[in-house]
């Protein structure tokens, strides 16, 4: 069973939580990881392309350009992080050899694996995982993912994704919260997970690393909404560069993490904003081009 | 009971204020600038300085902040330390000019490079609060590449200070937030 009071643990999930109230941003070159950084971003994710261009061209999507991530690390003093298939844990091996701060065994990418995750108690770089259910997310941790996100459908723009997925977690705590002990082992049984994992939730009410949100996040608006949900920071993929000004959206969206509370704040946050990218009506997109389900 | 401010723009001040209570101090989250008036002092957490420094200007909060400075104690870690900095290098970057340091940022390199180390604290830290090696978590961290005359070290890694008193003021280039060890928020709070 993995430790998560090792001291490896701790600074991997250390830095997610230096990374708390703020926002994440998809870039495919250095001239937008300088956008993101100037604009507030605590962190970039780097990628050949964002989500949004992923679903409209199809084929098989991979860890993104070694070249691309190396200038973007060069560029920018924010940690960088970059995403590998699920499973591939040879894609890893070589972001973790790069230096990468983060690895997202996403969701987003084509998976390497129908069966397995990365073993990522193995590795010195932390990992990120999505999550669509409690299940899902303490199954990733027990894997050794030090930060979870909500899958949300990426690259979708529409936002009801990510809300049922927190929603759906944040309840799934609650109701551990209550119950006896001889409940939380056929809770672990009905959640796939851990029966030590089940029994912190159980005791703590959250989970034992952050909870941050990812997933179809377009707005001001849809940061602060996931936050309130009990997201402690949020990922914004195609969101920002798929909008018709990227730089003023990018400083709206870290005003907003900022101010999630804060109504009038999120107002002045949401003016002049330009377009927003085009939304998908998630009900519409075949079963089979679903990003979500990918990930077991 | 001390109320002690933790500004909450973004970083770990979820950790700081946890480990306000547990030294006996209530945390007070700072967000807005007319929270400044009712705390003793404000803990300034771990985090990315540019995202903090990018809120402060959004915010109006750095002239307030360091008016702030100029007469109660601001205690910063990493990213605080950064910001409470007269120089900051690699890349210079503007700062609250709060403590006579100049700090070079992510010295130690990136995450990969991160660590948990024990260092032996000054005989004066232990004798203000209570004795015993500090557990120190760097996480992509600045060295303290130079230190003011009026400044106090009260712990050192390789050499470099990791711990330093400033008059009111107190940095750690470390995170003892992310500790169980809850002396270093104590010694602040006996600041106030």
């Amino acid at each position: 069973m993995f430790q998560f009071t090792s001291e490896q643990y701790r600074l991997k999930v250390g830095l997610a939580e230096m990374l708390k109230g703020g926002v994440i941003m998809d870039v495919t070159n250095a001239e937008q990881a300088r956008i993101a950084e100037d604009a507030g971003a605590s962190a970039v994710m780097a990628l050949e392309r964002v989500p949004s261009d992923i679903r409209k061209d199809g084929g098989v999507a991979r860890m993104a350009n070694i070249g691309i991530i190396e200038k973007i690390m060069a560029t920018v003093n924010i940690p960088v992080m970059a995403k590998a298939r699920i499973g591939h844990f040879m894609e890893a091996r070589i972001l973790e050899a790069l230096g990468v701060d983060y690895i997202d065994e996403s969701e987003v990418l084509t998976p390497a694996d129908e069966e397995h995750h990365i073993d990522k108690t193995d590795f010195k770089v932390p990992f990120v995982c999505g999550a669509r259910n409690l299940g899902e997310a303490l199954r990733r941790i027990a894997e050794g993912a030090a930060m979870i996100r909500t899958k949300g459908e990426a690259g979708s723009g529409n936002i009801v994704e990510a809300v049922r997925h927190i929603r759906t977690i944040v309840k799934e705590m609650k109701q551990l919260t209550v119950l006896g002990k001889e409940e939380l082992v056929h809770q672990a049984k009905t959640l796939q997970s851990p029966l030590e994992l089940v029994e912190w939730v159980a005791q703590n009410g959250k989970l034992p690393t952050p909870n941050f949100s990812a997933g179809g996040i377009a707005t001001p608006a849809d940061a602060a909404l996931v936050m309130q949900l009990g997201a402690e920071a949020v990922f914004v993929g195609s969101g920002i560069f798929k909008s018709s000004d990227p730089k003023a959206r990018a400083e709206a969206i870290v005003k907003a993490a900022k101010n999630f509370n804060n109504p009038e704040a999120l107002l002045e946050a949401s003016r002049s904003l330009g377009e927003a990218m085009p939304g998908l009506d998630v009900s519409k997109i075949p079963e089979s081009e679903l990003m979500q389900t990918r990930g077991w | 009971m001390k109320r002690v401010g933790v500004l909450s723009l973004q970083g770990d001040f979820a950790a700081h204020g946890a480990a306000v209570e547990r030294a006996g101090g209530e945390p007070v989250f700072v967000r807005q600038r007319e929270q400044l008036g009712g705390i003793d002092g404000l803990i300034i957490p771990g985090g990315e300085s540019t995202t903090m420094l990018k809120l402060l200007h959004y915010e109006g909060l750095m002239e307030p902040l360091a008016e702030f400075g100029r007469h109660k104690p601001i205690f910063g870690t990493c990213a605080g330390a950064i910001l409470m900095a007269t120089k900051v290098c690699s890349p210079e970057q503007e700062s609250l000019g709060l403590v006579d340091i100049a700090v070079e940022r992510n010295a130690y390199g990136r995450q990969i490079d991160s660590r948990v180390t024990e260092i032996e604290p000054d005989p004066e830290f232990e004798k203000r609060t209570a004795p015993g090696k500090l557990e120190a978590v760097f996480i992509r961290a600045p060295i303290i590449r130079d230190a003011g005359k009026g400044s106090k070290v009260l712990a050192r890694y390789k050499g470099d200070p990791v711990l330093l008193e400033a008059g009111r003021h107190l940095v750690a280039t470390f995170h003892p937030e992310l500790t169980g060890d809850s002396r270093v928020h104590a010694l602040f709070l006996e600041k106030l």
